[in-house]
């Protein structure tokens, strides 16, 4: 249970998917926030009015997925790092996610790094084919790593170097 | 004897917006903090804060003490004193005792005080407890993130609220190992997206789990390893649980307990209230407390976020300025809107708790 | 150890200052607190308790807990967790209250 582990169920996540149909259009946004706090940051980096502004903050984002163009400008904003970018159509066989990620060595682009799960786990390898790190991103890097297909609803963090362990 | 219209006790995000709010209606401010550096405990938060941008959301704690400590500077009404200490208030006279770096004793006289000294770190009972190595996870966020000292490599995390869950995360940025959070509680009480963001790290959270006991290394006389095990339905230890973790340090961030003396010596009603964080002071909606001309703000008011502190901070610091007949034309609707904020900020499910404690203080 | 990279923070240190901790030589930085300068030469036993001698360390590293009292420059019961490192200071363990000269 997300309130015992931290780490949402599939029933969690469902609720916060884009539409299969979305999905096979080309990257979307997917803001895995399942708490009601008091937290307004995504709706005002969002200049594509897919995530709706808040009349109370304490709401959970609701997202227009049509509008949502998976720029990414939201990711870097969210105070909980809650948000991320699916690119479904990358190629036939990859799909890559777009994570905020605020460790060093920040990995470069083109390097593989490892696939971690939203426990942690080392699920797979990737490469990692941009790092946004600007000013836009004050500190906050966005990574944007190929993922095998059918982990594209799992990998949610990366592992740079290689799993030591 | 020094005297001042408005004395603000305490340099962190309550006092600081205190004194920016009572200048900006026109008061003289003295803001004391014992500290070298404005700030408080914004200093070391280098995460993003939540809110809404009238909070400074996204923007990092640290850069918000940035903003708010330059603005004071410059600000011509403030008067800051630096590694000062109010070490007493004498409520006959109405004075304020100040210790500066340790040296020198002054004796300032204000119209109107505003406490906003914060709150500390509690402790837990378990065997061992008073090792070298067992620290506050404040503390160990003190030593990192102010002064770049890590301080071990393997951490037990005690608690599961928002510090416990930061401070793991932080732990992990400055390469320290943290082995598992653990809370006595069945749910995680801090925001589940921070939750999140240490789990995908790889760190185990176990909820209903707490310190059976902690050992020190015979060599170094520190800590070396813990004793954790897991409690019932009912929050008692279940023997045959134990599990030994070896780390050299164990962060506790069992919750914090507000700095109250200066408001007891002041004689201000207290009330004890757990779900504010132990003994508040009586105060009404415009911060002030039951002895008039003293107001309260931030955690010291109530353990609660750095954005209510900040509006706290706001409205004590218009109420005290408007109490001296200073009112540049907005303090009803600035007053107005603090209160909107507040209640906004206080309104959904994780803004329980704060309002059972703040229904205890109607008086 | 000291924190060399860090993914949002940068360090401002004063000039690199010698001091003794026990009539150990050791180094730390002009204006950091005692007790991070010396966490960062491994020092974590910082004093004992008065009757049973127990092992301190600090705990809550901003001044308000007095878990971190030690013995400095002759002067006992200083706050190591806030006092400022200066050159030449002489830290000692502490045992219970201290001598008061």
């Amino acid at each position: 249970m997300l309130a015992v582990t931290g780490i949402p169920t599939t029933e969690d996540l469902a609720t916060r998917m884009p539409p299969k149909e979305r999905l096979q259009k080309g990257p979307v946004v997917m803001i895995e926030c399942f708490q009601k706090i008091p937290c307004n940051p995504c709706t005002k980096a969002c200049k594509r009015n897919a995530i709706q502004p808040m009349e109370d903050i304490n709401e959970l984002p609701r997202v227009n997925f049509d509008n949502c163009n998976g720029c990414g400008l939201c990711i870097s904003r969210c105070p909980g790092l809650a948000i991320f970018v699916i690119d479904e159509t990358y190629s036939d066989k990859e799909s890559t996610v777009s994570l905020p990620f605020e460790f060093l060595p920040l990995p470069e682009e083109g390097e593989e790094v490892d696939l971690l799960d939203r426990a942690g786990v080392k699920v797979g390898r990737g490469k990692v084919i941009k790092v946004k790190n600007g000013k836009y991103e004050d500190k906050t890097p966005v990574i944007t790593v190929t993922v095998p297909k059918e982990l594209t609803m799992v990998v949610r963090n990366i592992r740079v170097g290689g799993d030591g362990k | 004897m020094r005297k001042t219209e408005i004395a603000v006790i305490g340099g962190g995000p309550a006092g600081l917006m205190a004194a920016l709010a009572a200048a900006e209606m026109g008061a003289n401010v003295t803001l004391i903090d014992r500290n070298s550096r404005l700030g408080g405990q914004l200093v070391k938060q280098t995460h993003m804060f939540f809110g809404s941008e009238k909070e400074y959301a996204s923007v990092r704690g640290i850069d918000i003490g940035k903003i708010l400590a330059s603005e004071v500077m410059k600000n011509p009404k403030i008067t800051t004193m630096l590694d000062s200490t109010v070490i007493g208030y004498y409520p006959d006279d109405g004075v304020l005792g100040v210790e500066i770096e340790e040296k020198k004793f002054v004796k300032i006289k204000p119209e109107k005080v505003i406490v906003a000294t914060g709150a500390s770190e509690k402790f837990l009972p378990f065997k061992n407890n008073d090792l070298p190595g067992i620290y506050g996870a404040g503390a160990v966020q003190t030593l990192m993130n102010e002064h770049g000292v890590v301080p071990g490599k393997n951490v037990l995390m005690v608690g599961a609220g928002n510090i416990g869950l930061i401070v793991s995360y932080q732990l992990m940025q400055a390469g320290v190992n943290v082995k598992a959070i653990i809370d006595a509680a069945p749910k995680i009480g801090g925001y589940l997206v921070h939750a999140s963001k240490v789990a995908r790290l790889g760190i185990p959270i176990l909820t209903s789990h707490t310190v059976k006991a902690a050992y020190a290394d015979q060599l170094t006389g520190a800590l070396e390893r813990a004793v954790i095990w897991q409690l019932d339905e009912k929050w008692q230890p279940i023997p045959g649980t134990e599990k030994v973790l070896q780390v050299d340090v164990m962060c506790i961030s069992v919750g914090l307990s507000p700095l109250a003396e200066i408001l007891w010596q002041a004689g201000c009603k207290m009330k004890y209230v757990p779900q504010l964080g132990g003994h508040v002071a009586l105060r009404n909606e415009n911060m002030e407390t039951s002895v008039p001309g003293i107001y309260v703000a931030g955690d010291v008011a109530g353990v609660e976020e750095a954005s209510s502190a900040m509006i706290e901070g706001r409205l004590a610091g218009l109420n005290a300025a408007k109490s001296l007949g200073y009112d540049n034309g907005t303090y009803a609707e600035k007053r107005e809107e603090a209160l909107k904020q507040l209640e906004s900020l206080r309104s959904g499910p994780v803004g329980e708790k704060i309002r059972q404690g703040l229904a205890q203080l109607v008086s | 150890m000291r924190i060399v990279n860090h993914p949002i923070l940068t360090f401002e240190k004063g000039r690199e200052v010698e001091f003794t901790f026990n009539n150990k030589k050791m180094k730390g930085y002009e204006g950091e607190p005692i007790a991070a300068a010396l966490h960062a030469n491994g020092v974590r036993v910082l004093s004992h308790s008065k009757n049973l001698h127990r092992n301190r360390g600090f705990y809550c590293a901003i001044g308000n807990c007095s878990s971190c009292l030690m013995t400095v420059n002759g002067e006992p019961n200083v706050r190591v967790c806030t006092e400022k490192l200066m050159e030449g200071m002489v830290i000692e363990t502490q045992n219970g209250r201290g001598d008061l000269k």
